[in-house]
């Protein structure tokens, strides 16, 4: 089944926030933003801007009639600076004008005396300093502490990874209706609705029954509209609460670029050892994450990096540290992989650097050490139905590894000029949120009189298919055609207190929601039938429409049972709820198991190096992945390949630069360049492993959001190898991105 | 009043001339399957089909609207996403669908509309062209592959493309709907418009850098826009010169038959200027006096030994070396009432080699780290006469005086080419930026010195030997 919004999408008729009709009298905001990384503000003034023709107001801190707080796990982050800037691009000031033009041009008579404060922007200095948002945690297995002396080789380096901007093709935006009893409407391009709401009520100092959140959905999110939408959110809200009239704000993308948090750049250390069987005895780890300016949802992510720190690996021997740093940077957030990227990072440089210095293949130390059924995570998860080995075995018998190293090979030692380089990434990536009580979701479905079907659930799409594979679990559930099915926008007030959609896991918690909703129905559904074939509810089934009677046809369908069952006052709504069985975690003990299950694959890369330009091209991606049953190829290989370029993305050209007074100089699309067209890898095959799938999955279908992402860090290594062959003696550089710039200056620097 | 038809529909609109297409489109007509993305032309989510009365047809490219003056849009037709919808989907609409080439559906307006290009233009389509035809819109969600496979199917199914009549032939087989054909006609009765002579007008050609350092202030100056002005454009060859009208694109150099025969790699070096809108938009006279000193079109043009003509509004004309165009970061050796009229410089002969090199982050539609042109007259193997040019390693798009002087006279070898190292390292001053740290600029542009002569003499250079 396609994606049921392909046909609007292709003809321009999907809406989104910026497609919505204005209504009359709508006001259009501009957020004015700190021009300084780290101050004190002396002065604001405001004159010169609300002259400006068409100005209606220029909203600051003390016009919050609730809290100047937006902060999510950590009341640390006010909606506007106040007395002290914490990064470039906090909003100072809101301005709210008849056009938008009218808002630009007053932003520039704003003035601003500052008195400069010292800026770090370095994670390590940040933690030299104590600058820690919450303190640091560990996850321990076994005692590192001993084993190193079972080692017979053991490595120490540092390895750096860059952050990543979302680009979302759609900028961050929020559309704010006042309502009767001083309630709000807001259009919101969120995927976290709840949190926006709670931070609206929180802001305005209201209860969240008086405001209503509306999703339609999101020209894509990829984490960057998870917690981030809500300021935004929340400062048209305000603007419409306080004025009383519509408030509208879509970001132009220099702003959206320069006042939003990105990946966060973690800079980490490692130490790995091996026994003379090259299997590897233990591994310690400490990631310094630079979150930025607030907490937002770094805690989360920094979590999320201790968990797959070993990545694929069972590693008798663990002790991982990681640093939640304070910074001057925007705040930085949720992003595709949520920390689990930055962590497996470390972790395969570490086995680069030993395969180096040991003269072997690093694929050899990584096939030998994968996890196997029972392995132990290092936060006490017993890995079940574990597939890293398959997906390994699968991806040599599918592409013959060993041919495909000696055709790269063969190439270099007749090129002088190129140099073909290839690595393999394996991953293992859980799905559940790693904070147990936010896996649960709910969905409210109602069949209508006329047999049609009406589905709200929590979820947001944002063209990950989601609201395909809910029309499909509807479908299914009752046994009737897609085509009876509306998925209706994600509102707050006919699905309440939702989690955000993340942690890949939005299909499987708001379609179990979705399956026990229909399911509820589908019971009352057989009971009716039973009455009228005077059978037994458990001789009922629907298929393909068909009532049948122990397998037998009977004269009543689904439309014929709808309209009985509603004149007999039977219950044709059902509000379904779901929470994930079996997950636990003690964060006193860093013990449990958080995870429904994880998600593997084993991707090989190859790369062609350009070492006269120091540029590359990215030659195939061949991969083995995990899907468990699959529910819908089309949504789920589309989600494969986008990830994978992202994720290459994230360790090639896209390049985050702050300069060190903490502005943002890659700052537009001309000067932050992601994967377009020609940059992809020339081929990109995909196969699935044959599974049964995982019980927890709907419909025994795996996640698959973030884990491909994480295929694209196997590009990094790629590069490296291709790189050492021009030039054995090329220093290992643990440094992603690799840009050309840093590939020319390991070849020759 | 500014006329077009958009879509199936004259427009008569009270927009400003310094107003962009997009806003038009979108907050003015309320055709919201345009989309914003940058506002800089770096997406494509925005983009238009522009089609231009051409003699007895029209014809039709792609542009961002983002960044394309009203001025500029009088008497044409713009094709939004919307004019291309049908009662059913279109086959390039179809083809999207099937492949899964939309996920969150922002960029897809976009791709669509870029991709339906094709179908208008009178190229035959292949796998290539279609995929060129989208090689500025960006997609944040697919990873390509799916577009591709899209834009392949597209490029099969027009594979029968009558390239004679390609509007008829797309309204007949259910590509286009019915109301391209007549656009021809409609255009016609459009009366040009009189070009109001204000001396405070900014002049506004492709607009393609201008709207981007001012997007918010544009619309308030008083425009002139020379985007349609026929006398600055075309491509003429008398006299052993190459003479080019300066409102010419980077989508005309791509396009000239007789360019492409002198210069055999042109397409090479131009498909590493950004990207089909922006070259169907960005002039060469504009790419010379934005000054950017990383301009690629500057930096060839330079390296070709071009000179330039100068108006003024009193209709003066003076010539000028390009090269002595620049004399500071964004000074230019111009009055603020002279626009670059002309480009001319020597055809190359049988002794001719010119090369164009560029890195970038991303090779393609992206802004470069360094770029250089070279061109060398050669007597046998001596370098009679040498033409270099850099781009990102100085305040302006520099002309390597002294490295060309050095080259100069001198044998094409190695010795001679590490010889000219040095003195190009002492006359250039790259800084560190978000393209790039100064080290890597200096020692980027020594690979492509390098290069020139690879590429130029490959029997003669290897790397080894030049970098030991």
């Amino acid at each position: 089944m396609k994606n049921i919004d392909s046909a609007g999408h292709v003809t321009g008729r999907s809406i989104y926030l910026d497609d919505i009709p204005v209504q009359q009298g709508t006001l259009y905001a501009l957020p004015y933003d700190a021009p300084s990384a780290h101050a004190h503000i002396k002065k604001l003034d405001l004159t010169k801007a609300a002259a400006v023709p068409g100005v209606v107001r220029i909203l600051t801190y003390t016009d919050i009639p609730g809290e100047n707080q937006i902060g999510g796990i950590i009341p640390d982050e006010p909606l506007f600076a106040e007395h002290e800037i914490h990064f470039w691009g906090m909003p100072v000031a809101l301005i709210i004008a008849t056009s938008e033009d009218a808002a630009v041009q007053a932003r520039k008579l704003i003035t601003i005396e500052l008195e400069e404060l010292p800026v770090i922007t370095d994670p390590r200095e940040a933690r030299a300093k104590g600058e820690l948002i919450i303190p640091p945690r560990s996850f321990k297995l076994g005692d590192t502490a001993n084993a190193w002396a079972n080692c017979a080789h053991v490595f120490e380096g540092r390895a750096d990874t860059n952050g990543q901007e979302h680009l979302y093709i759609e900028t961050q935006g929020a559309y704010a209706y006042p309502a009767e009893h001083d309630s709000i409407r807001i259009a919101s391009s969120t995927q976290g609705p709840t949190a926006v709401q709670r931070t609206i009520a929180r802001v305005l100092g209201i209860p969240m029954h008086r405001v209503e959140v509306d999703v339609t959905r999101l020209g894509g999110g990829f984490g960057g509209k998870e917690d981030q939408a809500s300021a935004w959110a929340a400062l048209v809200a305000l603007a419409a609460y306080v004025l009383k009239k519509p408030v509208k704000l879509a970001m132009h993308r220099m702003d959206d670029m320069r006042m939003t948090g990105k990946r966060h750049p973690y800079s980490s250390d490692y130490k790995i050892g091996f026994d003379k069987d090259l299997k590897i005895v233990a591994y310690e780890a400490t990631f310094h994450q630079n979150a930025g300016a607030a907490a937002d949802l770094s805690p989360a992510v920094m979590e999320r990096t201790l968990f797959h720190a070993t990545n694929s690996y069972a590693i008798p021997n663990v002790n991982v540290t990681a640093y939640c740093c304070r910074t001057h940077l925007p705040p930085n957030t949720a992003f595709r992989g949520f920390g689990g990227p930055q962590g497996m990072f470390v972790i395969e440089s570490a086995i680069a650097h030993a395969a180096d210095q040991l003269g072997v293949n690093a694929s050899e130390l990584q096939r030998r050490n994968l996890m196997v059924e029972g392995s132990e995570f290092s936060y006490g998860q017993i890995a079940d139905h574990v597939n890293a080995q398959a997906c390994w075995d699968l991806t040599d018998r599918k592409f013959d590894l060993d041919k495909l190293q000696a055709d790269v090979d063969a190439f270099n030692t007749t090129n002088e000029m190129h140099k073909k380089g290839m690595a393999i990434m394996p991953i293992c990536f859980g799905i559940s949120f790693t904070n147990t009580p936010m896996n649960h979701a709910r969905a409210l479905v109602h069949v209508y009189q006329d047999g049609s079907v009406g589905v709200s659930t929590g979820g947001v799409e944002m063209g990950q298919g989601l609201n395909t594979k809910m029309v499909q679990v509807a479908a299914a559930v009752f046994s009737i055609d897609p085509s009876r099915v509306k998925i209706e926008s994600t509102n707050t007030t006919r699905v309440a207190n939702t989690s955000p959609s993340a942690a890949s896991a939005t299909a499987d918690l708001n379609g179990k929601a979705l399956e026990n909703g229909c399911n509820a129905i589908l019971e009352r559904l057989k009971e009716k039938a039973s009455r009228m074939l005077k059978s037994s509810p458990e001789a009922i089934t629907i298929v393909n429409e068909a009532v049948l009677n122990n397998g037998q046809p009977t004269d009543l369908d689904w439309k014929k049972l709808i309209h009985a069952a509603h004149w007999d006052r039977v219950n044709l709504s059902e509000s379904g709820h779901y929470a994930t069985p079996n997950i636990h975690f003690d964060k006193t003990k860093e013990k449990g198991h958080p995870f429904a299950y994880h998600v593997y694959g084993t991707a090989a890369v190859m790369v062609t190096l350009d070492c006269i330009r120091g540029t590359y091209a990215i030659d195939a991606v061949k991969l083995v992945h995990d899907f468990g049953k699959r529910m819908n190829d089309a949504v789920d290989f589309g989600q494969i390949e986008g990830g994978l370029v992202q994720g290459l993305g994230w360790m090639t050209m896209e390049e985050i630069v702050y300069n060190d007074k903490g502005k943002l100089l890659s700052n537009a699309l001309s000067t932050y360049k992601v994967p377009d067209i020609h940059s992809v890898p020339k081929e990109i095959t995909i196969e699935a492993l044959p599974t049964d799938g995982h019980p927890l999955a709907i419909r025994r279908s795996k996640a698959v959001g973030e884990p491909p992402l994480m295929y694209g860090i196997g590009v990094y290594f790629a590069i490296q190898n291709a790189i050492k062959a021009f030039r054995p003696d090329a220093r290992m550089v643990f440094d992603a991105p690799y840009t050309p710039e840093k590939v020319l200056m390991s070849l020759y620097g | 009043m500014i006329r077009f038809i958009l879509n199936d529909t004259l427009v008569e609109s009270d927009a400003t001339a310094g107003t962009v297409l997009l806003d038009v489109i979108r907050y003015q007509q309320q055709l919201k399957g345009t989309k914003i993305g940058c506002r800089e032309g770096d997406c494509g989510a925005c983009t238009v089909l522009v089609g231009e009365l051409n003699q007895d047809r029209v014809e039709y490219k792609s542009m961002t609207s983002c960044l394309l003056a009203m001025a500029t849009v009088h008497g044409k037709h713009i094709a939004t996403v919307e004019g291309l919808n049908m009662d059913k989907l279109s086959p390039v609409q179809q083809a999207m669908v099937d492949a899964s080439g939309t996920q969150c559906g922002f960029c897809t307006p976009g791709f669509v509309v870029s991709l339906s290009g094709c179908c208008l233009s009178r190229e035959k389509v292949t796998e290539d062209l279609a995929v060129r035809a989208i090689d500025g819109n960006i997609c944040r969600c697919t990873g390509y592959k799916s577009i591709e496979r899209a834009a392949s199917d597209v490029a099969q199914q027009l594979a029968q493309k009558d390239t004679t009549d390609p509007i008829g032939w797309s309204v007949k087989n259910g590509f286009l709907p019915a109301h391209f054909i007549g656009i021809q006609e409609r255009l016609r009765s459009i009366t040009k418009q009189e070009m109001a002579n204000d001396p405070t007008a900014v002049t506004v050609a492709g607009g393609t850098d201008l709207y981007v350092q001012k997007h918010d202030s544009m619309h308030h100056n008083p425009v002139r826009s020379v985007a349609n002005d026929t006398a600055l454009k075309g491509t003429r060859f008398e006299h052993g010169e190459c003479i080019i009208g300066g409102a010419c694109t980077a989508a005309d150099l791509l396009n000239s038959a007789e360019l492409n025969t002198h210069f055999p790699k042109l397409e090479q070096h131009l498909l590493l200027v950004s990207s089909t809108p922006i070259r169907n938009m960005g002039t060469i006279a504009g790419n010379f006096v934005n000054a950017s000193p990383i301009g690629d079109l500057t930096a060839m043009f330079i390296a070709l030994d071009s000179t330039i003509i100068l108006r003024n509004t009193e209709g003066g004309t003076r010539e000028l070396k390009l090269k002595d165009l620049y004399k500071g970061y964004k000074q230019l050796d111009k009055s603020a009432d002279e626009i670059v009229t002309t480009i001319r410089f020597p055809l190359p002969n049988t002794g001719t080699h010119f090369h164009f090199e560029k890195v970038s982050k991303r090779t393609y539609l992206d802004i470069a780290s360094v770029n250089t042109a070279i061109r060398l007259e050669m007597d046998g193997d001596t370098i009679r006469e040498a033409h270099m040019s850099a781009g990102g390693v100085a305040p302006i798009p520099k002309y390597l005086a002294n490295t060309s002087a050095f080259l100069t006279g001198k044998p094409a070898n190695k010795d001679t080419v590490r010889a000219a190292l040095k003195v190009m390292n002492g006359e250039i001053a790259p800084i560190s930026d978000a393209r790039g740290t100064a080290d890597y600029k200096r020692l980027l542009l020594r690979q492509l010195f390098f290069t020139h002569f690879m590429e130029l003499f490959p029997e003669r250079f290897t790397l080894n030997e030049l970098v030991q």
